[in-house]
């Protein structure tokens, strides 16, 4: 227990994703008992790093020292025979079996080597749960529970095996108040019995309250490991955010001004029966957008940007109190109707939402606004569609070999252009881009802002939303942020520094005053 | 994975993928011409035109309603119930023409008045029409899976056939009904001509309407579909009526050809409409195939059988041979379409 000799020594590691460096010369220690912050904004490099430590993934460069020893970590296999064991944000149990078998799984205990003793497991889990305090029934199946109780049932795995270094990927970011009290009380008795834990987290008060020790990233390189003493939440975000990262985008010069409110939303929520099966609950948003202007949102993975998206889009059922576009009062309930009332939306996600990968440019363009194609009969006129979308091509500048290309030949930024044309056909009025560069190269990215600005400058009404701060102080003529549902504040551009966003991001609303005071 | 990529890979690729996309594209086809080929050097008989007309009346009944089934199948959907449709389709026909609903052993030939061919085919169009709407709305609806739905329909559909007929046969239909399953046209016969005009329909409907366009767009990608603002139920609804169409249609032709309406017709037709639909290079994960496709697959399954059965190879292997024919068919295009640069 004495042991001062770190448990787990990070030398040195890098990882080269195709186009990306994920991490570079990363060198950080976990020490014996010790709660370990890992922190960093969205892309920092986090994600890649927990998978090198679980063996996930494998680095390109780099040492990695278990007690002292140096060890590959090739599989995941390997990381638990060492006594690591990995929570992820989405659990790793199966909904179908019950918290004994879930806890047991692949490790049964078995009579005459091959049927399952049913009353052993039993006993066994129940001694697990009820060291963390967990009261529920061993026969109950996972499904049954609450997201606070499976992750109690994650943790009762991970102690059933030789536990040394439990890493958890935003465990808080579904409990309630007094649940992620109760995760910091097993998180100190794990500690107590000498087991390290690492945090992952966006809630910069809770990894304060809980931190030992803290590694922070930033652009995949290591921007500052050491203790938590002395280290407060403003000088926390600022190495996360870092300086340099502000000169990455240009603002455009000129801006247009914006018109009168387009679209008007009051009271946005999800509703009590929907939504509950995937994502973030909105909690009440009302919000305003103006023709003519580009609004940002900002928020942490999780804030519920996407989620507000796509309800403003109708493509999850939702509750509002008033939906207003132009002044008058809409009914809005599904993507067909928000296609109706010039709505558009370029999904987070191209491939799984937008794209069809099999099909021809051409299809993947003219899919929603087929009716302006639509010649004699149900025909599609294909000469005016072809003549379309040759347009948008010269506008954007598409690089197409022609109409018949498979879109899964295009490069992403290429592709991501094909989206907005196919919006762009329909001659919209408010036009929705949920992560609008994600995954394509720095000049078409900046290619895709241009074009954005250049849509507003028509009267278009766009909301942008990006995990990219620098991306959404570039284009924004007014920048929201979101967390955990909610809108926690509005900033103009010109007064937004990525120190405020983040404070607005990833802090309690009660103490936002205090702590943007610290920062200013 | 990044790793096994080196530049000097790629130059070899560029000129390979044109080459294996033209035969990606063309796989069903050229797999046919082959086995026409070897039939026709082991027995010349082979390329008498009657007998591939007779190939050709042979397909057209499975073959229509793998016209339809390539609809369901381009939305990543199956229906197993055409062969009961089919029949009953067939089934309502015959009492339509007949006149009468049952045991024909009771009736003479003019104890009943009945209602020309044209009644007796919308009859059948109309049954299946019907039994296609019940399904879609039963997929689309109470959102149980299209296996499950049709695998019901296979059942249901082939007891109220039996119900209906009591059992027996309708036999014996006047000369304008039986034109549409036996009559010629010059040279070829007129089912041929019915499966050849329908399909030309059909692909014409695919490839260059509103309705074809987001048939494909479901079937590919059904969530953008929907965030494209698609009807996708309405769309998964519409393909179920089609096959129910054409399994009427079918039905119909086939009471015509046999001049009688069986209530065990069409057992087991699901499976050669399936493998007519896949091995024409429709993939069964939707958003990819053709009806030119369907065409070539249902004739190559004819070509296996008539070649077969000119042969004198036993009726036992024949089963096995076509079942080896459809893998390796299937693999071909599988294999041909791994080796196209993504």
């Amino acid at each position: 227990m004495s042991d001062t000799s770190p448990l787990l020594m990070i030398d040195g590691v890098g990882k080269r994703f195709p186009g990306v460096v994920a991490l570079d010369n990363v060198s950080f220690t976990v020490g014996r008992g010790e709660v370990h912050g890992l922190l960093g904004e969205n892309g920092a490099g986090k994600s890649t790093l927990l998978k090198i430590i679980s063996g996930a993934q494998m680095p390109d460069a780099g040492t990695i020292s278990w007690d002292g020893r140096p060890v590959a970590i090739d599989t995941p296999q390997i990381a638990q025979a060492l006594g690591i064991v990995t929570i992820y944000q989405e659990f790793n149990l199966v909904p179908t079996l019950s918290v004994a078998e879930n806890i047991f799984i692949g490790r049964e205990p078995l009579r005459f080597g091959a049927f399952v003793d049913w009353p052993r497991l039993e006993r066994e889990a129940r001694e697990i749960t009820r060291r963390i305090g967990l009261e529920i029934d061993p026969r109950a199946l996972v499904s049954e529970l609450s997201v606070a109780e499976q992750q109690m049932v994650e943790i009762a795995r991970a102690l059933s095996v030789n536990l040394r270094l439990i890493i958890m990927d935003e465990p808080t970011s579904a409990l309630s108040e007094t649940e992620v009290t109760r995760l910091f009380g097993i998180v100190r008795a794990l500690k107590a019995d000498g087991v390290s834990v690492m945090f992952v987290t966006h809630r910069l008060e809770e990894a304060v309250a809980i931190c030992d020790r803290f590694t922070i990233l930033r652009d995949g390189r290591l921007a500052a490991s050491r203790d938590a003493e002395g280290l407060g939440i403003p000088q926390i975000i600022e190495l996360m955010v870092g300086r340099a990262a502000s000169e990455l985008y240009r603002r455009p010069q000129r801006r247009h001004g914006s018109g009168a409110v387009r679209l008007s939303i009051r009271g946005f929520r999800t509703g009590d029966r929907a939504g509950r099966a995937r994502g973030t609950l909105l909690r009440g948003i009302d919000l305003d957008v103006r023709a003519g202007e580009i609004l940002g949102i900002a928020g942490l993975v999780g804030a519920g940007r996407t989620e507000l998206a796509r309800a403003m889009f109708g493509a999850d059922p939702i509750v509002a109190d008033r939906i207003e576009i132009d002044g008058n009062p809409v009914d809005l309930r599904s993507p067909r109707d928000a296609i109706r009332l010039g709505i558009g939306l370029v999904p987070e996600d191209r491939k799984q939402q937008a794209l069809f990968l099999q099909q021809a440019i051409r299809a993947n363009f003219s899919i929603a606004a087929l009716d302006r194609f639509v010649g004699f009969a149900t025909f599609v006129d294909e000469a005016a569609e072809a003549a379309e979308l040759d347009r948008f091509r010269r506008m954007m500048n598409v690089r197409m070999t022609g109409p018949e290309q498979k879109i899964s030949n295009l490069s992403g930024g290429n592709q991501q252009k094909i989206v907005l044309a196919r919006w762009l056909a329909l001659d919209p009025k408010i036009l929705i881009v949920d992560e609008p560069t994600r995954g394509i190269d720095i000049a078409a990215k900046a290619e895709v802002h241009e074009i954005l600005d250049e849509l507003a400058g028509r009267g278009i009404a766009i909301i942008a939303i990006s995990s990219e701060l620098p991306e959404v102080m570039a284009i924004a003529d007014r920048i929201v942020t979101m967390r955990e549902g909610a809108l926690t504040g509005e900033v103009a551009p010109e007064e937004a520094t990525q120190e405020r966003l983040m404070a607005l991001m990833t802090l309690n609303a009660k103490r936002d005053e205090t702590i943007e005071g610290r920062i200013a | 994975m990044t790793k096994a990529q080196p530049m000097t890979n790629t130059g070899n690729r560029r000129r390979g993928p044109i080459f294996w996309s033209i035969v990606s594209r063309f796989a069903p086809l050229i797999f046919l011409l082959v086995l026409m080929a070897v039939f026709a050097i082991l027995e010349p008989r082979f390329l008498d035109p009657t007998n591939l007309f007779n190939v050709m009346r042979q397909i057209s009944i499975t073959g229509l309603i793998a016209l339809g089934m390539t609809f369901v199948i381009l939305t990543a959907g199956i229906d197993l119930s055409v062969g009961s449709m089919l029949a009953l389709a067939g089934m309502v026909a015959a009492a339509v023409a007949k006149g009468s609903t049952g045991n024909t052993l009771s009736l003479g030939e003019d104890d009943a008045v009945g209602y020309g061919w044209f009644a007796a085919m919308s009859a059948a169009i109309g049954v299946g029409v019907l039994c296609g709407l019940i399904q879609g709305l039963g997929i689309t609806r109470l959102k149980v899976p299209p296996f499950v739905v049709t695998l019901g329909g296979l059942s249901a559909y082939r007891g109220l056939t039996l119900w209906f007929s009591g059992g027996g046969p309708i036999s014996g239909f006047e000369a304008p009904y039986r034109w549409w399953g036996q009559g010629m046209v010059g040279p070829v016969p007129v089912p041929v001509i019915l499966f050849l005009g329908c399909a030309a329909v059909c692909h014409i409907v695919l490839r260059h309407t509103r309705y074809g366009r987001r048939v494909y767009a479901v079937g590919g990608n059904p969530e953008a579909a929907r965030l494209s603002g698609l009807s996708v139920d309405r769309i998964l609804l519409s393909v179920y009526v089609i096959v129910g169409f054409f399994a009427g249609l079918a039905g119909f032709v086939l009471s015509a050809r046999l001049n009688s309406s069986e209530a065990v017709a069409g057992i087991g037709y699901e499976l050669t409409v399936i493998a007519s639909v896949v091995i024409g290079g429709t993939s069964l994960f939707g958003g990819q195939g053709s009806i030119m496709g369907t065409v070539v697959g249902a004739t190559l399954i004819g070509v296996l059988v008539n070649g077969l059965v000119l042969n004198n190879v036993s009726s036992y292997i024949q089963q096995v041979i076509i079942g080896l024919i459809i893998i390796s068919a299937v693999a071909f295009d599988r294999y041909v379409k791994t080796r196209q640069v993504r």
